[in-house]
């Protein structure tokens, strides 16, 4: 443990009402802690910068999963486990429910978040592709009210967001896909568990007679963000899928992605197989 | 001896202290009154101190700070050539060296002191790598970067290259670093005063090791110093030498603060700080017959030492005489060097240098078989050693060897001839593309050539009044079985039952020193001394005219009461002595370069994804030739956890370095083998009883580290017509060679 | 320059109860860092059965708490970034790693570490397995896993092999490459039944 532990402050608050006065009171003073599985792992290495945390995971007001006639909405806190255990999830958004699978291993699927997951803003975390894919939105909530955003403008950069600094994640609410839509969703992590990705892709088509009506593309560790690749999928969009499309598109993905070299693999790499996965996802049979 | 442990799958010795939780690790453990203590480290490869600055807000008054000038013995880490301080004076060698301890009683204080250090250093030019190191880019160590070089000859190499009808085939082959990742971290608890001497417990292999380093750091007489070896964690080479290290710098603290001290290395520190497998870069060139027959062998091995000797001479020693593998040729030269750079020094890890030469010798046989038109099992075949034969040093193999049985059953149980075949043809068009493949290879047990006649170990067997027998020895229970075999040894020896005799834990005040628990050397060279210390013990009470065989538990228990009650005490001690025939020229590097050697076939069988370039392996059989197996279940253990850690150097397991400091270290970014990566290992144990040791048994420990890599890259060539020749093999590597210039950055 | 006693002892006036809603202590501006600094608070909770009250700072890890302040070593670090699940312990029913919980987030529950798995002497069919099979080895992973193959075998009381890979791949174990562990599972299951 390399952090000095009596500098730092954990409170914990017992209605989501508290919280949020604690964020209207100190904007910017408090930070919210769930699961613990990102901040916990920087406060072992010393590198935890921020040093006042109120823990939200004992916000009944932030659980439970919920269905309406067009959406699912899912509380902030529901955790990988959960997600894993949704019915509904498992029926319509195969994608997210892969995804939290995926995610570390039993025990950190018992803890990690939702939300938490979409607050650490890590461009290698694994379920934000699946939400990208999904058009997600994301509710914010503060001591002046509520809002949704599309979760596809969330991230502003490299580990940033557009939340003011007194709110909170509350809920991601997903449009329900057309049946028979196309879900594809591939994490490369290069062992089977446990791994941090090194690409990972999620894509989401819904097509009419050949023809792209919609379709959604995510990638995760190509860019400083979770990327929509918005260019992509416009060129698609209203396009037959046939070679000479998803041609195109593999073109346009080149572009649109910026991937890095660092410890875990190369930009080569991940812009190869980002390509693969691209043309994994729009190969026949549709 | 009697027959009823030996062979039978008891229960491990502390299993139970182990699923329960009861076991103490050193960090377990709490001193009264005992300070934590920090290492302050280099920040740079290579460079000149010029100031250690401490910063503000710490109330340094209450710490107690160590550096080289507190040291009162010798500041060397004693090993083999003593050139490691343990705390850097003027220059650092590499990042991550020791400079300065720390020791506080608040541990969370202590980081933050320790952040507060800052050391001003002048950076000098380092070298980072073998090619840098042996173009002497930069002298870094010695006159010439070389810690220790071999040569090896037999018949003439020179003379076969021009033989007409000659095929040669040349090859270059690479391996990397890789981390031991025991999951107990290195760790001390160190009381420490003149008067009383210093008194070390921990995590260790070696507790002599560390004896004969703390005697030497604190200039102390033998008896002065005592080493305890708690429960531990985990070891695989990386607690051969290292332990050494963290021990002096806790004995050091607790010296100069009159209190215990607890040192604990967190995973990041581990990881960077501590040793590895050292990386290798060996080149072969092979004269071979039309008709597939080996005529001649020269082999040019080369390890990565980093900044300071420790272990490279003997790693590159066995590195050496296993470069040429299993096969009888008539002429090979190995060459083989150790050579300095700017990294954190590489140790011992499972295999010790065999596993880098056998991965290139059996990754360039599938080469040589493709030259001549012979499948790669054809081509071993004609080659293989057997009885009467010679090895490269000139041994002559005097047991009975058949890798070719071992061939056949490891192609029976992994089915590989129609595996083969199918792959070939299913892989057309298929995106995932399976392949299978295998190595042969054998491992020597013991220490190489004359090792064993100067550690001159000892065992001692003792009997209580209550005719139960307490194993002494220094030989350490990491993790692999040491309790529990030598128990049954002892026990068959006896004829008693397994639960009459424990092996008391190591501690270097009340056993004799059984010499280092590395090389493959403890169930075979330790275990015949166990087994031989008892066997004394029975005939001194027979001699004593107190126990006649066949005898019941009750009259040996009877016997020893007597003899006790009449002569005080009940003990006998064994000595290592080689046996006949034994020679070993370490001048020539020529002769009996091991007492027996393990034999092994292993294949693996790869998938590898077209999408995603991520090869896998889906099936394992690993079959060998262990002498006697003393218990199957561990036994078995051993074998699938080397074939695990094999998996992981070959795939997975990769360090990367930046500026010689490892970028990667944290199990997060370094990644071993989860349940979800390894395949099924299926373990066949072939049995040829060795005189020399145990019941017959020989060492097993390193052999399974040994095959994975070469095996799982041979599978990998035939799952994608394209060649690898270094690992790991990362799925970057794999796509960089399937795509090639096809792909845009 | 003098350091406060404030991280040093667990003194009542630096505490404060969780239970009280909003965990404040008073702040020591002479300590290193002490610009956020608080005491540190005591938290009730249920650990192997029995009725405990943990003192420490409010973001101190549950597997120091455990190993400190309860004295419960079967719990290992062995990472301290939840990749190794050496720290495994059950929280609420549920497998977690102990490096990864601050303490104040276990206000009320309910643990179950390695040492509340036996029942007196008697051990547990995994852990019995465990040492049938061969699947404790240096036994540093062991405690984790044992909690592993618990929880899995408690929501899956007939796992496939596939299921046991998957249920087991947060605990790394670097010595029996998993062949041992999967036996040991299996011989649970059936000694169960």
């Amino acid at each position: 443990m390399r952090a000095y532990l009596p500098a730092y402050e954990l409170v914990v608050t017992r209605t989501l009402e508290d919280a949020l006065a604690l964020l209207r009171d100190e904007p910017g003073a408090w930070r919210p802690l769930a699961g613990g599985t990102d901040l916990m792992v920087l406060l072992e290495a010393g590198r935890l910068e921020h040093r006042k945390f109120f823990s939200v995971r004992q916000l009944a007001e932030l659980r439970g999963i919920e269905e309406s006639d067009g959406h699912v909405t899912i509380g902030a806190l529901t955790t990988y486990t959960e997600v894993q255990r949704s019915r509904v999830l498992a029926r319509e958004f195969p994608m997210l429910v892969r995804a939290a699978g995926e995610t570390g291993g039993v025990a950190i699927q018992n803890r990690g978040t939702l939300g938490g997951n979409i607050a650490n803003a890590s461009p290698a975390a694994d379920s934000p592709p699946a939400l990208l894919a999904y058009g997600a939105e994301v509710e914010l909530v503060s001591s002046r009210g509520s809002r949704w955003v599309a979760y596809a403008d969330f991230h502003t950069g490299y580990k940033q967001t557009l939340m003011q600094p007194d709110e909170l994640i509350a809920r991601v609410r997903l449009p329900r896909p057309r049946e028979g839509a196309r879900h594809f969703y591939r994490k490369v992590g290069t062992r089977r568990a446990q791994a941090i990705s090194k690409v990972c892709f999620a894509g989401l088509a819904e097509l009419d007679g050949g023809v792209v009506r919609e379709v959604r593309i995510a990638l995760g560790s190509v860019a400083p963000v979770v990327l929509r690749c918005r260019r992509t999928e416009a060129l698609l969009r209203g396009r037959r899928l046939d070679a000479e499309s998803a041609g195109a598109a593999l073109e346009e993905i080149a572009k649109e992605i910026a991937p890095i070299d660092d410890v875990r693999s190369t930009a080569r790499y991940r812009a190869r197989v980002a390509r693969n996965l691209l043309a994994e996802f729009l190969a026949p049979p549709f | 001896m009697s027959d009823q442990n030996i062979g039978k799958p008891v229960p491990r010795k502390e299993g139970r202290a182990k699923v329960t939780g009861a076991a103490r690790y050193v960090d377990d453990l709490a001193v009264p009154g005992m300070l934590y203590g920090v290492t302050v480290r280099s920040h740079v490869a290579r460079g000149r101190i010029s100031e250690i600055i401490f910063g503000d807000r710490i109330p340094w008054d209450e710490f107690t700070v160590v550096t080289a000038r507190d040291i009162p013995g010798a500041n060397a880490v004693a090993l083999i050539l003593n050139d490691q301080p343990y705390l850097a004076d003027r220059i650092v060698n590499h990042a991550e060296e020791p400079i300065l301890l720390l020791a506080h009683e608040d541990k969370y204080l202590l980081e933050e002191a320790r952040r507060a250090v800052r050391v001003e250093i002048e950076p000098l030019p380092a070298v980072f790598s073998i090619e840098d190191s042996l173009a002497k880019k930069e002298i870094v160590w010695g006159e010439d970067n070389v810690f220790k070089s071999f040569l090896v000859e037999k018949g003439n190499v020179d003379e076969v290259w021009d033989s007409p009808g000659l095929v040669v085939v040349e090859g270059v082959y690479a391996t990397g670093a890789q981390e031991q990742l025991y999951i107990e971290t290195n760790g001390v608890i160190a009381t420490a005063s003149r008067e009383e001497g210093v008194v070390v417990q921990g995590s260790m292999q070696c507790p002599y090791y560390v004896h004969k380093a703390l005697v030497k750091l604190f200039d102390l007489p033998e008896d002065k110093v005592r080493v305890i070896q708690t429960e531990t964690g985990g070891g695989f080479g990386g607690k051969e030498e290292y332990p050494s290290m963290i021990a002096g710098h806790a004995a050091l603290l607790a010296w100069k603060s009159g209190r215990p001290v607890k040192m604990i290395y967190d995973r990041a520190e581990d990881m960077t700080a501590t040793t590895k497998r050292h990386p290798s870069r060996t080149r072969h060139r092979t004269a071979v017959t039309r008709a597939g027959q080996l005529l001649g062998m020269e082999i040019d091995f080369v390890i990565d030492g980093g900044a300071y000797a420790t272990l490279s001479a003997v790693v590159l020693s066995r590195g050496t005489i296993h470069a040429a593998g299993p096969y009888n040729c008539p002429n090979v030269r190995i060459r083989s060097r150790a050579v300095a750079t700017n990294a954190p020094p590489h140790g011992a890890f499972r295999g010790f240098g065999a596993p880098q030469s056998i991965f290139a010798l059996e990754r360039h046989l599938d080469k040589v078989a493709a030259a001549v038109g012979l499948a790669p099992e054809e081509l071993r075949r004609r080659n293989f050693i057997s009885r009467g034969e010679t090895t490269a040093t000139g041994q002559v193999i005097r047991e009975e060897v058949d890798m070719g049985a071992l061939l056949d059953r490891a192609f029976e149980l992994s089915d590989y001839h129609a595996k083969r075949e199918r792959f070939s043809r299913e892989n057309v068009g298929n995106k995932i593309k399976r392949g299978i493949g295998f190595a042969s290879f054998m491992h020597g047990a013991g220490f190489t050539g004359s090792g064993e006649k100067y550690l001159q170990s000892v065992v001692g067997c003792e009997a209580t009044a209550e005719g139960r027998v307490r194993v002494l020895a220094a030989s350490t229970e990491i993790g692999q079985g040491t309790n529990t075999i030598f128990a049954q040894i002892a026990a068959d020896a006896l004829g008693l039952d397994y639960e009459r005799v424990e092996v008391v834990r190591p501690d270097t005040a009340s056993v004799p020193n059984s010499g280092p628990t590395v090389a493959s050397r403890t169930c075979m060279i330790v275990g015949k001394l166990v087994e031989s210390a008892a066997l004394q013990l029975k005939q001194t009470l027979a001699g004593a005219g107190l126990l006649q065989e066949p005898y019941t538990a009750e009259e040996f228990e009877r016997a020893c009461r007597e003899y006790i009650e009449k002569n005080g005490a009940l003990k006998s001690f064994s000595q290592y002595r080689q046996p006949e025939g034994v020679e070993w020229d370490d001048e020539h590097y020529r002769g009996d370069a091991y007492g027996a050697y393990a034999w092994a076939v292993y294949v693996a069988e790869v998938s590898v994804d077209t999408l995603t370039y991520e090869a896998r392996v889906e099936d394992f059989v690993a079959v060998q030739e262990v002498g006697r197996v003393i218990h199957p279940v561990l036994a078995a253990g051993q074998i699938e956890g080397g074939v695990a850690q094999g998996v992981g150097w070959t795939l997975y397991e990769s360090v990367v370095w930046a500026g010689g400091r490892m970028a990667n270290g944290q199990m997060t970014n370094y990644i071993i083998p989860t349940s979800a990566d390894i395949p099924p290992i299926r373990v066949h144990f072939f049995e040829n009883p060795y005189a020399g040791g145990p019941a017959g048994a020989k060492g097993i420990g390193e052999l399974p580290m040994d095959g994975p890599a070469p095996a799982i890259l041979n599978a990998v060539e035939h799952a994608t017509g394209v060649r690898f020749d270094s690992v790991p093999l990362t799925p970057e590597a794999i796509m960089e060679a399937l795509e090639g210039e096809a792909v845009k950055a | 320059m003098k350091r406060g006693d404030v991280s040093e002892t667990p003194g009542e006036a630096n505490e404060t109860r969780l239970d009280a809603g909003r965990a404040r202590g008073s702040a020591d501006e002479e300590r290193p860092g002490a610009d956020a600094a608080r005491g540190k608070v005591s938290v009730r909770c249920i650990v192997n059965g029995e009725a405990v009250v943990l003192h420490a700072y409010p973001l101190a890890r549950l597997l120091d708490v455990l190993r400190e302040e309860l004295r419960l070593t079967g719990t290992k670090e062995g990472c301290g970034e939840g990749e190794c699940g050496a720290c495994s312990v059950i929280l609420d029913g549920e497998l977690v790693n102990s490096c990864l919980v601050p303490v104040a987030q276990v206000l009320g529950a309910e643990i179950k570490t390695v040492e509340g798995v036996a029942d007196g002497e008697r051990l547990h069919a995994v852990q019995q397995a465990m040492i049938e099979c061969g699947g404790a080895q240096c036994g540093i992973c062991t405690p984790g896993m044992v909690l592993a193959a618990l929880s899995l075998l408690e929501r899956n009381p007939r796992p496939t092999e596939a299921d046991i890979r998957e249920g087991l791949a947060g605990n790394l174990c670097r010595c029996t490459g998993y062949m041992k562990i999967f036996d040991a599972v299996v011989k649970a299951v059936a000694s169960s039944q």
